[in-house]
């Protein structure tokens, strides 16, 4: 069942930026996009595990600052031709504050 | 809206590129009907030789299946022919009856082998090479039959020859002129191409006329009869004597045809509704051959049809590569010289090297390669570019590599590696993936490799290789890209020169009302183009335009080098390669405190703290900020080092104080963002301790004063730097090496070192500007000056501002 927990507030998140949030499952990154959407990943990427919170933000996509991976943020998919996917985890805005359930 | 309705005749390679093209652009302008008179969807006609010779099958070459006509909603008719375009009722009618209506119409029809008018053209086993179905007789014919003659011997013909060879045929080469391929090569070239088809088991016969075709017994042709009276036996005939383009339908139409369909610069025939593209079209007088042109035609057709209304084709030049595996043969432009035209020549017989360039003026006209075509594409872009080669013209026939491109040793020749050999060392890509890539998803560009296999995508050294090898496997039909016209990204058509000029005339401050005002076709551009945006703006307008963080890479984001395992290094500003024992003293206490794995020094005459946890970054600075130390941005686009050698103040020989000569320009730069990262160097003498021939900016004190030399590089290509002019003062080293920066961040685009900036603009064009004029120089410096004002540490203030430094905190999960 989904287990919400108060993350942080919107703000503590830079627009087309993100942060890392420590969890009993790993680090995970929480993004937040131009139109104020956040998305949660595991914050490993699917190709040698580079950090996707230090990625790099536009529409819906996270481009890896390994080796430029495309990984979109709401499936965690990697665009083609690459193929892997990094686990996502559930993440809501309601007013100003962001939620998450892991 | 109602749509529009699309009729294209004609169902090959460049009649789909451009509806490929136009979807792209107006996916919902037409309903789109197609006519093939092929049983065939659209496949890869340049392929049909490696299908012959037996490396690929006819499934592997389909380019558009029928699931791609289905899913863009084209109606397709395959093998229907048509035979009649009634202009008045603007529809087409097909052989059987099938008619439809235009709006607009687009002729691609390709053009059809030339047949010798001689008895006996028409027995069964003569035939042409020209579409899947002449493939598959001669497969077919080379299972019961053994004598092949091939009239021809030009790119196609020579295809033919060796995939029937392989497939066990006894094939010879029958050709009029003197040499073979005198279309595309000189005598000296096309002698050498023939000896090595002979060892491959090929025979030739030269200056032969044919006069006629025998029938044997069976009725099925059985020799070939020459004008001299000779013959030879034949039970397959390949006519490979040159095209016509396809013209009896337009012409039928009373559409204006000279050597092909007469087309303008839109691709527009006489009649403004239809247009044409492709082999059976004369633009300017030119009906072209190959892939390439038909392309470029493609893009500027589809540009009109979707209503755009931009781009005019202008003509092509072409280049051609023979598609023998295991055979290098390159020629592009004019390679036959002729009055005015200067050559030069290389020759090694023996070793199998032959190599001509034909030089017009500072221009190359044309470049004949044979055993050797490493650098092909590199000419034939300085030839497409008329780049002026003045400059470079006495190393021009080592080719781009004579300082070699590091990491490659001795891998130039890319049809002898073998499969298993790596071409992208950073990526672990090798030949063979590569050559699969091309052949199976249909690509024709560098761009196009890259994003399928990874090749050349991170340092790029490997490019020169990976276009070999695209030439080699899809022969003229390898696009070089536009060097000078490329749009910036996917995200946008407009290249580096036009965003460039459009933020300085609209004075844009942002990243998003740049996006708004240049039309960009993603919300938030991509990771290639904000980070080049962001640099625009902030070097157009310093002080004014917002620097957005979040456009920038994570290690300029982070002041410091994200490493592989998510770390980062940390690298304190060493002015001038000096330090001081308080400094180190600092640094040891940094490294032990925050238990930093490695200390090293870098090749930058400096110390490098690696492997810091992202969450320590603030505190390492705040250590490191009590001795002074700031920020050495060796994560940045920006200046990086400036390195010195000991100098006047020590050493025996030197001639100035290079240290503190060293020290000043660095203070200068601080904090210079550039369009790539700026490295200088300052020796005392001659002898060039600091190794300032490979830099950015490289600075050598003679007695009388400095030399400075510009445009160095050091790095995946070794360049050397280029005197630009001599100075007394130390003032002078610091106005003119700051007025050349500045022209460089104005007017290079994001990610040219200085040596790339250079190369496109000339030495003799910054001359002018930072040498020549001193007006000029003088307002590039201050400029300089002005941006540079007032920079504060990044790192000093990051340890500052609360703000700042969330960035590098993690958040927690309450439990
Ligand atoms: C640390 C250092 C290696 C060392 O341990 O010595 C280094 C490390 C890196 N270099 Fe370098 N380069 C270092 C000196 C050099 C030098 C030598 C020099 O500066 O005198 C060169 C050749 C000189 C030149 O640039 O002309 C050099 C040519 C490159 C290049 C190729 C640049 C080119 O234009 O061809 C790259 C790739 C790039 O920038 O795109 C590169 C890229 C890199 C990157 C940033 C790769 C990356 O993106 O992660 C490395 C970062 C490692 C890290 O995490 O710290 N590094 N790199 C050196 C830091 C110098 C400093 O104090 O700032
Ligand atoms: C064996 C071979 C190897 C080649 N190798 C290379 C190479 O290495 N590099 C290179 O650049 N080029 C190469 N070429 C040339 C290249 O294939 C052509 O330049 C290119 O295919 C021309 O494209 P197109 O669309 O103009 O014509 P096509 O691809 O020929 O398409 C025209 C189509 O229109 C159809 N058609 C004609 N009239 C009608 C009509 N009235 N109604 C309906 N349909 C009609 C034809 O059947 C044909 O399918 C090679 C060609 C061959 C045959
Ligand atoms: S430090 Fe430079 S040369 Fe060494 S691995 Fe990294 S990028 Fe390559
Ligand atoms: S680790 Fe993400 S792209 Fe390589």
């Amino acid at each position: 069942m989904a287990n919400w927990k108060k993350l942080c507030a919107l703000d503590d998140i830079p627009r087309l930026g993100s942060r890392v949030v420590k969890s009993a499952k790993g680090d995970i990154a929480v993004f937040r996009t131009a139109d104020d959407e956040v998305f949660a990943l595991h914050d490993k990427c699917p190709h040698k595990g580079g950090p996707l919170s230090q990625g790099f933000v536009a529409g819906k996509v996270v481009t890896c600052p390994m080796h430029s991976w495309k990984i979109q943020l709401e499936s965690g998919a990697a665009d083609a031709p690459d193929v892997g996917c990094a686990r996502s985890f559930a993440v809501k805005l309601e007013g100003d504050t962001v939620w998450i359930s892991l | 809206m109602k749509k529009q309705k699309l009729v294209m005749v004609g169902n090959g390679m460049a009649g789909c590129r451009t509806l490929e093209e136009l979807l792209k652009l107006a996916p919902d302008l037409y309903e789109i009907t197609v006519f093939g008179a092929e049983p065939h969807p659209n496949y890869n006609r340049i392929l049909l030789s490696p299908v012959l010779a037996g490396e690929m099958t006819l499934p592997d070459i389909v380019l558009n299946d029928l699931d791609w006509y289905r899913d863009n909603g084209i109606a397709l008719h395959t093998g229907k022919q048509v035979t009649k375009i009634d202009r008045k009722a603007r529809k087409v009618i097909a052989v059987d009856g099938t008619e439809a209506s235009y709006d607009r119409l687009l002729l691609a029809t390709g053009s059809s082998p030339f047949i010798l008018p001689v008895p006996g053209k028409d027995l069964p086993g003569v035939i042409a090479y020209r579409d899947i179905a002449d493939t598959e007789a001669m497969i077919e014919a080379a299972k019961h039959h053994s004598h092949a003659v091939v009239i021809g011997a030009g790119l196609l013909g020579l295809e033919a020859a060796n995939g029937l060879k392989l497939r066990g045929m006894d094939v010879t080469v029958v050709h009029l002129a003197d040499w073979i391929m005198e279309r595309q090569l000189d005598k000296t070239a096309a002698d050498l191409l023939q000896k090595s088809l002979e060892n491959k088991g090929l025979k030739f016969l030269l200056g032969k006329q044919t006069a006629e075709l025998v029938a044997g017994e069976s009725g099925r042709v059985a020799a070939i009869c020459f004008k001299d009276n000779s013959g030879i036996p034949a039970d397959l005939v390949v006519m490979a004597v040159g095209i016509r383009p396809n013209t009896a339908l337009a012409e039928s139409a009373g559409i204006r045809c000279e050597r092909g369909i007469v087309v303008d610069d839109t691709l527009q025939t006489y009649d403004p509704k239809i247009y044409a593209v492709g082999e059976c079209v004369a633009h300017r007088g030119i009906a072209y051959g190959l892939v390439a042109p038909l392309f470029e035609q493609a893009k500027v057709c589809a540009n009109h049809l979707a209503q755009m209304g931009i781009g005019r084709y202008s003509g092509s030049v072409t280049s051609t590569k023979l598609k023998v595996t295991g055979i290098d043969v390159f020629s592009a432009g004019n390679f036959m010289g002729g009055e005015g035209m200067e050559e030069i020549v290389l020759a090694d017989p023996s070793g199998g090297i032959y190599k001509k360039l034909i030089i017009q003026g500072d221009l190359l006209a044309g470049a004949v390669l044979y055993g050797d075509t490493a650098d092909g594409a590199w000419y034939f872009q300085l030839l497409k570019d008329k780049q002026n080669i003045a400059e470079i013209r006495d190393h021009l026939m080592f080719g781009s590599h004579h300082v070699g491109d590091v990491g490659h040793a001795g891998q130039v020749k890319a049809a002898t590696m073998p499969d298993t050999a790596e071409v992208c060392g950073c990526n672990g890509v090798c030949k063979g993936d590569i050559v699969r890539a091309i052949k199976t998803h249909g690509l024709f560009t560098v761009e196009d490799v890259r994003k399928h296999t990874k090749a050349s995508s991170s340092c790029g050294s490997c490019t020169g290789l990976v276009e070999q090898l695209l030439a080699s496997t899809v022969g003229g039909a390898y696009q070089p890209s536009d060097s000078k016209n490329k749009p910036v990204c996917g995200c946008t058509d407009h290249t580096h020169g036009e965003v460039r000029a459009a933020i300085r005339d609209q004075h844009l401050l942002n990243i998003p009302d740049t996006l708004r005002a240049l039309d960009w076709k993603t919300p938030n551009g991509c990771a290639s183009c904000r980070p080049a945006l962001n640099y625009y703006l902030i070097s157009s307008w310093p002080k004014e335009a917002e620097d957005d963080p979040q456009s920038r890479f994570i290690n300029e984001r982070a002041h410091a080098n994200i490493q592989k395992d998510g770390t980062f290094s940390v690298v304190p500003r060493m002015w001038g390669g000096l330090t001081t024992p308080n400094e180190l003293r600092v640094i040891a206490d940094v490294a032990e405190k925050y238990q930093v794995p490695t200390v090293k020094m870098t090749g930058g005459a400096r110390i490098d703290l690696l492997g810091i946890k992202k969450s320590d970054l603030p505190n390492v600075w705040a250590d490191l900020g009590v001795a002074g130390l700031v920020s050495g941005h060796a994560y940045g686009k920006s200046i990086r080092t400036v390195k010195t050698c000991v100098g006047a103040e020590h050493c025996r020989f030197g001639t100035q104080l290079s240290m503190s000569m060293g020290v000043k320009l660095e203070k200068m730069l601080f904090g210079m963002w550039a369009p790539h990262k700026v490295k200088l160097a300052v020796s005392g003498c001659p002898r060039n301790c600091a190794e300032a021939g490979i830099k950015d900016i490289g600075v050598i004190g003679v007695d009388s004063g400095y030399e400075l030399y510009i445009a160095g590089n050091g790095g995946i290509k070794t360049e050397i730097a280029m005197f630009m002019c001599k100075v007394n003062t130390d003032s002078e080293v610091l106005e003119y090496s700051g007025s050349f920066l500045q022209l460089y961040r104005e007017e290079a685009y994001y990610l040219e070192r200085t040596c790339h900036y250079v190369a496109r603009v000339g030495l003799d064009y910054v001359k002018a500007n930072v040498v020549e004029d001193a007006t000029r120089r003088n307002e590039l410096y201050e400029r300089l000056l002005y941006s540079l004002q007032d920079y504060e540490d990044p790192w000093a203030a990051a340890v500052a501002q609360p703000v700042a430094r969330r960035e590098y905190e993690k958040l927690e999960v309450p439990a």
